[in-house]
């Protein structure tokens, strides 16, 4: 429970459905700030206090739990090494997969509980099998299914989300307030947990030096200068300051950051468009596609809100694959098929998607069906794809 | 179910101990009388009245003068108000505060903070096997800081431990040396015998040597040298949360925290509050007057809880003093290796058992605890403990229950 309205509007259908319920507040950060500002954080003292109170009016133990520890290790310390090698982490994801349907599933189940129930949005459909499926939520705008994508099935077996088939938030607030849950009305979080300001930038800044040098085209001729290249987004084009236009006048773009060389890719928009991806650290949620290795149909998601787009993925070998950096034991990727020595999800979108950058998670659905996800370690562009995929980015 | 307290086998009296019935009653029959003790008139007096008889009552439990009793808002204030007091009133050039490791956090945070806003320095002594200073050590460290120390602060009894430090020898040591003491005897009084006149006659001879070292009264920072102040709290001996004491020695002077109508020697002015008064020295004069027949029974009972538990988990170690020696008789600490504290507190909580695993913080997440860190256990260790303890209602059916349950739930914390 972290003290919004969503997770206490779940544990109170959860009661009503009739299972024996414990709340819980995970304690992330060590130095927890005393009182919330705007409605940012689920750290603070103030969030633990909602919970309770929440946990008080529906009548359920409550307990705060800390996973302080694991939080920093395998959320906090693997955004930074994420970003320091210039890809772009999701801690949320990183979140789902590592705490609460890690660390947390696994102690409660030691302590002999049968599940977790969260407020996500999202739903667990039981297949034809009789095997668990993870599905977008009815509400389509407030779905969550995509920072879920890294459950395994293992994992969908313990959980429990009741607001999936909720149509919409309102619907949730409005039952929040008839249940005499003072949280009804509290603002939505949005921002990073931990970075309770909300300035990611600054944050990073302060815990990854950074130091001037060189923008240059794909070429590698140098075209300016930047002051530190992790300050840099893939698909970013104003702030860049380069001077001198392109020889063809066009604009140009973040490609690539290139952090072992602190140096900043630039190019025009059209080799932004990805055409590829791949990654080795993926999972599927639930029972493996059938034709994972010939190729399967689906959709993919890039971003949590982004629109799905038609493409097809593969399994594919790759010798020498290297270990993703951050990966670590007893995560969700031990759980599954994940991550399979030497092997690789690649996608390839039916129209080359833009602004995907290493890092990002990119989630495949078929309809409303999650089948898996993968981290992204490389693009190829539509443009070098055809050029026969000589220049990947990785 | 959590919160049916019918059904709670209630083993954490050193965090709060049920009020006794005579402090309640002695509560409502204060609190239904209109009455500020500060007034002139007739019911003024009245509660006055009451007030002052709860003063003397409470000094007889403590064996200290009716005068040098003030009334607080529990120990957290008492603690605070000798602390910074002492250290405020102590003079620009003395500005060490010495402390044994694992005092209780309202000493911790107080001298944190003297350290971070005021410019004191905090000088830590360490801590023996057992929990308990050294009184040696302390005499060291006063030497190596001739006219510097403020005042030193230590808990008579540790309230996770259950151990007692060497009071008198501390007093002595101090009072040798020109600096006061304050004792926090918050989880000692009502537990252990506990004399304020005869702890500071431990000091009286050297005082006078060490007030002859220091310079005529009047000079800068000489206050009162040995035990100078000693901080109680209510509910811990069976009174109301909110009730505490500071009992301050005549010539020692504190400064304030509080400033407004100068009540109680102007050392805690706010009008006092008349029925937590007569409420917390219902519950001392109780609980001081079946003190011995108590530790004998709690000795025993403990020591049951002690049997039960090696019998049931062979490799549990016990933290703090032996049980044959010195100690709070009602305090047992346990770790339980390879255990998660937090998961044995939910398991045991889930069975209908309240324990503790040391401190807890605003939020409400268990901490390891910093007194078995300061005994230099590794934090998984820390994490791994238990404090038990019993109190005037405790039976031997709750260490019963609290033995049946424990089996199942170090199992579930091991996993």
């Amino acid at each position: 429970m972290s003290g919004g309205v969503d997770s206490a509007v779940a544990a109170a259908r959860a009661v009503e459905a009739g299972h024996e319920v414990v709340g819980v507040h995970l304690a992330l950060s060590r130095m927890p700030g005393t009182l919330r500002t705007g409605s940012r954080g689920c750290c603070t003292v103030e969030d633990a206090m909602d919970a309770r109170r929440a946990a008080n009016v529906i009548g359920i133990p409550f307990y705060v739990w800390d996973l302080s520890e694991q939080f920093a290790e395998r959320v906090v310390d693997d955004f930074v090494s994420e970003y320091r090698a210039g890809r772009t982490p999701n801690p949320c994801m990183r979140c789902n997969e590592r705490i609460k349907f890690a660390a947390l599933l696994e102690k409660a189940l030691a302590l002999g509980f049968d599940a977790l129930c969260t407020g996500h949005y999202a739903s667990i459909v039981t297949g034809p099998d009789g095997s668990r499926q993870l599905h977008r939520a009815s509400a389509w705008a407030k779905d969550q299914s995509y920072v879920l994508g890294v459950l395994t099935a293992q994992q969908l077996q313990h959980a429990l989300f009741p607001l999936g088939q909720t149509p919409s938030k309102e619907l949730v607030r409005a039952e929040a307030a008839r249940r005499g849950l003072s949280v009804a009305a509290k603002p939505d979080s949005h921002d990073i947990c931990f970075i309770p300001d909300g300035d990611t930038r600054g944050w990073l800044a302060e815990r990854v030096p950074q130091e001037p040098g060189a923008v240059v085209d794909r070429e590698g001729v140098r075209v300016g200068t930047h002051s530190g290249a992790l300050g840099y987004t893939v698909g970013q084009r104003r702030g860049l300051h380069l001077g001198a236009p392109a020889p063809d006048g066009r604009p140009r773009f973040v490609l690539e950051i290139r952090p072992a060389r602190n140096e900043v890719v630039v190019g025009p928009q059209e080799a932004l468009a990805v055409a590829q991806l791949a990654g080795a650290a993926y999972s599927w949620a639930g029972a493996e596609p059938e034709g994972g290795w010939a190729g399967f149909d689906c959709e993919v998601q890039i971003r949590a809100h982004a629109e799905p787009v038609p493409a097809r993925a593969w399994l594919a070998r790759r010798a020498g694959l290297p270990a993703r950096p951050g990966q670590l034991p007893g995560t969700a990727e031990a759980g599954g098929p994940a991550g399979g020595a030497g092997a690789e999800l690649v996608i390839e979108p039916q129209e080359p998607l833009l602004g995907v950058a290493a890092g990002q998670t990119a989630v495949l659905y078929a309809g409303t069906r999650v089948l898996g996800q993968c981290t992204i370690d490389r693009t190829i562009s539509a443009d070098a794809l055809l050029a026969g995929a000589g220049a990947q980015r990785v | 179910m959590v919160g049916d307290s019918d059904r709670t086998v209630y083993l954490d009296h050193a965090a709060t101990t049920p009020m006794r019935p005579e402090a309640a009653e002695a509560y409502l029959r204060a609190a239904s009388v209109v009455g500020n003790p500060s007034s002139i008139h007739a019911a003024g007096q009245r509660a006055r009245e009451t007030m002052e008889q709860a003063r003397e009552q409470l000094a007889q439990a403590l064996d200290c003068d009716p005068v040098e009793v003030v009334f607080t808002s529990g120990g957290t204030e008492a603690v605070n108000l000798a602390v910074k007091g002492l250290f405020w009133s102590a003079g620009p050039l003395r500005r060490a505060v010495v402390l044994p490791a694992g005092e209780h956090h309202a000493t911790i945070d107080a001298v944190e903070w003297l350290v971070a806003q005021q410019g004191a320095e905090a000088v830590e002594l360490p801590l023996d096997a057992t929990g308990a200073p050294s009184a040696a050590q302390l005499a060291h460290e006063l030497d190596a800081r001739p006219g510097e120390v403020a005042l030193v602060s230590a808990l008579l009894a540790n309230n996770e431990l259950g151990s007692l430090a060497p009071a008198e020898a501390i007093v002595a040591a101090a009072a040798a040396r020109g600096v006061p003491v304050h004792l926090d005897a918050v989880a000692a009084f009502g537990h252990v015998p506990l004399s304020f006149r005869a702890l500071r006659a431990a000091g009286s001879p050297a005082a006078e040597e060490g007030r002859a070292r220091r310079g005529a009264p009047g000079a800068p920072g000489a206050g009162e040298a040995g035990l100078a102040a000693l901080s109680v709290s209510g509910h811990k001996v069976g009174g109301p949360i909110g009730s505490g004491a500071l009992v301050v020695a005549r010539g020692a002077d504190p400064t304030p925290l509080l400033h407004g109508g100068g009540q109680q020697r102007s050392l805690r002015s706010g009008t006092e509050d008349v029925a937590a008064a007569a409420a917390f020295a219902a519950a001392a004069t109780a609980a001081v007057a079946q003190l011995q027949a108590e530790a004998v029974r709690l000795s025993e009972l403990v020591r049951r809880l002690w049997a039960g538990i090696v019998r049931a988990v062979p490799d549990a170690v016990l933290n703090g003093p032996p049980l044959d020696g010195p100690r709070v008789p009602g305090i047992l600490n346990v770790a339980f290796p390879g255990a998660d504290g937090e998961g044995l507190l939910y398991l045991l909580d889930s069975a209908g058992v309240a324990v503790s695993t040391g401190s807890a913080c605003q939020a409400g997440v268990a901490r390891p605890s910093h007194v078995l860190l300061a005994l230099g256990r590794e934090e998984a260790q820390a994490r791994s403990a238990l404090r038990l303890s019993l109190g005037w209602s405790s039976s031997e059916e709750d260490v019963d229950a609290f033995l049946a349950a424990l089996p199942q739930a170090v199992v579930g914390a091991r996993r």
